[in-house]
């Protein structure tokens, strides 16, 4: 092997996504989109709960349950929801809504037009194949384009890589 | 006057920045693009963009809420 092909390539970044939920899906998205657009070779590894993002059909949704973090505006205030209110049924449900009235309404991308700008930015994309063995999921519901590997490809392809990050 | 004009307004990060790349080629070797935002990370951004990719941030000023951005594509 030459010492060229195990060079770092100073712009490059590469990030883990081990969270699918609407908005943990954000940071990965938006960094990996301006990378690309700033002119990096960018890769994304998919894994655990991050998998679900590659899926043709996205199903995201956001709980204030446990989040002790998630002050909704409301009324010029901050409203953080009491665990016993946001563990009843229906209640993710609303908080979905208004998330994504609030991202709407805010000019904030949605995930999925997100995901459409990264592929077209040909941002690398790699699903996890144990996870996609482990939660049952299919080759063929995930979105074309995309690879599938194992830890070995991604900590490969992390060695080669200037930023690596875990979201 | 800019070779192309991209109008970013009401986009949140990083819209702005995402749509400007694009946009940035079909500006010829050496054009501009004007680029107007309302989103205020928008400066910061801009700066760290051009800085970044190498193309020349000629100027950026306010007015009204709007932030206009004129970059030359020399990267």
């Amino acid at each position: 092997m030459s010492e060229e092909s195990n060079a770092i390539n100073p712009n490059s970044m590469t990030i883990i996504v081990t969270k699918g939920s609407l908005d943990w899906a954000y940071p990965p998205f938006i960094l990996s989109t301006t990378a690309a657009a700033m002119g990096l070779d960018v890769t994304m590894f998919f894994t655990f709960y991050g998998l679900p993002l590659l899926l043709k059909k996205m199903d995201l949704k956001v709980t204030p349950l446990g989040n002790a973090a998630m002050k909704m505006p409301m009324a010029g205030a901050h409203m953080v929801m009491p665990n016993l209110v946001a563990a009843i049924p229906g209640v993710d449900g609303m908080a979905t809504s208004m998330m994504k009235n609030m991202i709407k309404k805010k000019g904030v991308a949605s995930i999925p037009e997100l995901r459409e700008l990264a592929v077209e930015a040909e941002v690398r994309m790699i699903g996890c194949q144990m996870t996609m063995d482990l939660f049952e999921y299919k080759h063929e519901d995930m979105i074309p384009g995309i690879e599938i590997g194992g830890a070995a490809t991604y900590i490969e392809c992390a060695t080669k890589s200037h930023i690596n990050l875990f979201i | 006057m800019a070779d192309k004009v991209l109008d970013a307004k009401g986009l949140n990060c990083p819209l702005p920045i995402l749509k400007a790349k694009k946009a940035l080629k079909e500006v010829p070797d050496g054009g501009t693009l004007e680029i107007l935002a309302t989103d205020p990370g928008a400066v910061a951004d801009f700066q760290a963009f051009s800085r970044t990719t190498g193309n020349e941030l000629v100027e950026h000023s306010e007015e009204g809420g709007v932030y206009r951005f004129l970059i030359r594509k020399t990267a």
